[in-house]
């Protein structure tokens, strides 16, 4: 059994592991370094829990080889909070109960924050076929769209009809 | 799911590429977006000794236009086929197959070389390259040999690349005038196989015969596979709603699919009649200049 040494950045951090060259990317994240938020699901490709940004990009991170992210610069689901505001697809997800157990939520939210980088104003179409690769069993999917919706009016600064309304009570 | 081991190396060029598989042989397995690969090794259907990642290799991510023909380099992945406004709008059939793969975030990293060097009949690419004429680039220890695509799928699960090359590029024929493709697809949910598929190319000529004709089909034959029988019927026909309606019956006359989870052989089969008919009429609207 030989072990590696990678370097890549995780969440704008410099590391250095030592990875067994099967190790998947996903163990690496959660055993190595301790950042659980990225979720293992099915770890058959499937279900999209293990969904981080490599180089920006979202990618299953178990259907990576660690040894892979030699040089790349990673974002895990911790990495979306900064100084502890929530991005906005977070709060979404908080505002619009885009989440009942959870487990999906922090691929669900790697997807969406992006799409959201990529495509200004994504369609409801759009949306769902972006996150097509990231499976939800509780919500039937209509309070995640409703919560990217949400974090693209509050990224282009758009009110919500709903917060329009509320302002006047 | 802990894949066994293996010693990994990245490769940087296709020199050194074409070296370690020259030195390793049949043990050696070249990693490129991983997507059909990975699985296999974490479900241990697949146990290479040694790994040669080629993401290290420079050079090999465009699509092209030249020399009349539209040159794709093997480590393009599929979302970059699907971004590329040259594919979407000049090569409509490559966008469908290329949107239909695995879900978007499999397709940020798999490429089109390993979808089709990978040689799985239930892959999406093979039928498409199959009804487009594509031919393969290998390069080997003696530089680059050119692979018809119709050579490309000698036996199940097999390529016809050689254990010391390795799919540089794939090259499509310009479309003629008046030709037109499409693929079509049925899955039981995004992610999934293609419970089948049919890919269509038609070229017709200025009084709407059909002059060339190639369908090649998904996931219902043991190798990726065309349709002669059926391209047979349409060439030198007008192609009418009977003509499509004879070839689609020929079509799923020559798929030998398998009944399993996804469905009964039959109703394969006659899903394969269905889709070769829309598949055509796509193809045939493409070819007389409507975008659909």
């Amino acid at each position: 059994m030989s072990m590696k040494t990678v370097n890549f950045t995780i969440n704008g951090e410099a590391k250095s592991v030592q990875a067994e060259s099967r190790q998947l990317l996903v163990h690496c994240i959660r055993e190595t370094l301790g950042l659980t938020g990225t979720h293992v699901g099915c770890e058959t490709s499937h279900c999209g829990a293990c969904t981080i940004h490599l180089d920006g990009e979202p990618v299953k991170s178990c259907t990576m080889f660690a040894v892979q992210a030699e040089g790349k610069s990673l974002t895990t689901v911790e990495g979306l909070a900064i100084g502890g505001t929530l991005n906005p697809v977070q709060e979404g997800f908080w505002e619009e109960h885009g989440l009942q157990c959870g487990f999906c939520t922090p691929g669900m939210m790697m997807t969406a924050t992006a799409l959201l980088r990529t495509v200004n104003e994504p369609t409801e179409t759009e949306i769902r076929e972006a996150i097509s690769g990231n499976l939800c069993r509780c919500t039937g999917y209509v309070n995640i769209v409703k919560a990217i919706q949400y974090a693209q009016r509050k990224m282009h600064a758009t009110p919500a009809p709903e917060a329009v309304l509320q302002g006047g009570d | 799911m802990i894949p066994a081991s293996f010693e990994y190396v990245v490769a940087h060029s296709l020199e050194e590429t074409v070296g370690l598989l020259a030195k390793h042989g049949s043990d050696a397995k070249i990693l490129s977006g991983g997507m059909s690969l990975i699985p296999a090794m974490k479900l241990r259907l697949a146990q290479p000794v040694f790994i040669v990642d080629v993401n290290g290799v420079s050079g090999l991510e465009y699509i092209r236009e030249e020399h009349g023909e539209l040159r794709i380099g093997a480590m393009t992945r599929e979302a970059a086929l699907e971004r590329s406004s040259l594919v979407k709008h000049g090569y409509p059939i490559l966008f469908e197959t290329a949107k239909v793969i695995a879900d978007p975030l499999v397709r940020n990293r798999a490429t089109i070389g390993g979808n089709l060097a990978h040689a799985d009949p239930a892959n999406d690419h093979p039928a498409t390259m199959l009804a487009l004429g594509a031919t393969v680039v290998a390069h080997g220890p003696h530089g680059d040999r050119l692979i018809p695509i119709d050579e490309f799928f000698p036996s199940f699960f097999a390529s016809a690349l050689e254990p010391d090359e390795v799919l540089t590029e794939i090259r499509i024929p310009a479309p003629s005038v008046r030709s037109g493709g499409a693929y079509i697809k049925f899955e039981r949910k995004v992610g999934d196989y293609a419970i089948a598929a049919v890919a269509v190319n038609v070229t017709l000529d200025d009084h709407d015969t059909c002059i060339a004709a190639r369908i090649g089909l998904t996931n219902v034959t043991d190798v990726p596979a065309r349709a002669t029988s059926a391209e047979a019927s349409l060439v030198g026909h007008r192609i009418t709603e009977q003509a499509i309606a004879d070839a689609s019956r020929l079509a799923a006359h020559e798929s030998d699919p398998k009944s399993d989870l996804r469905g009964s052989a039959e109703y394969k089969r006659d899903l394969v009649r269905v889709l070769a008919g829309r598949a055509i009429g796509r193809a045939v609207s493409r070819a007389r200049g409507g975008s659909h």
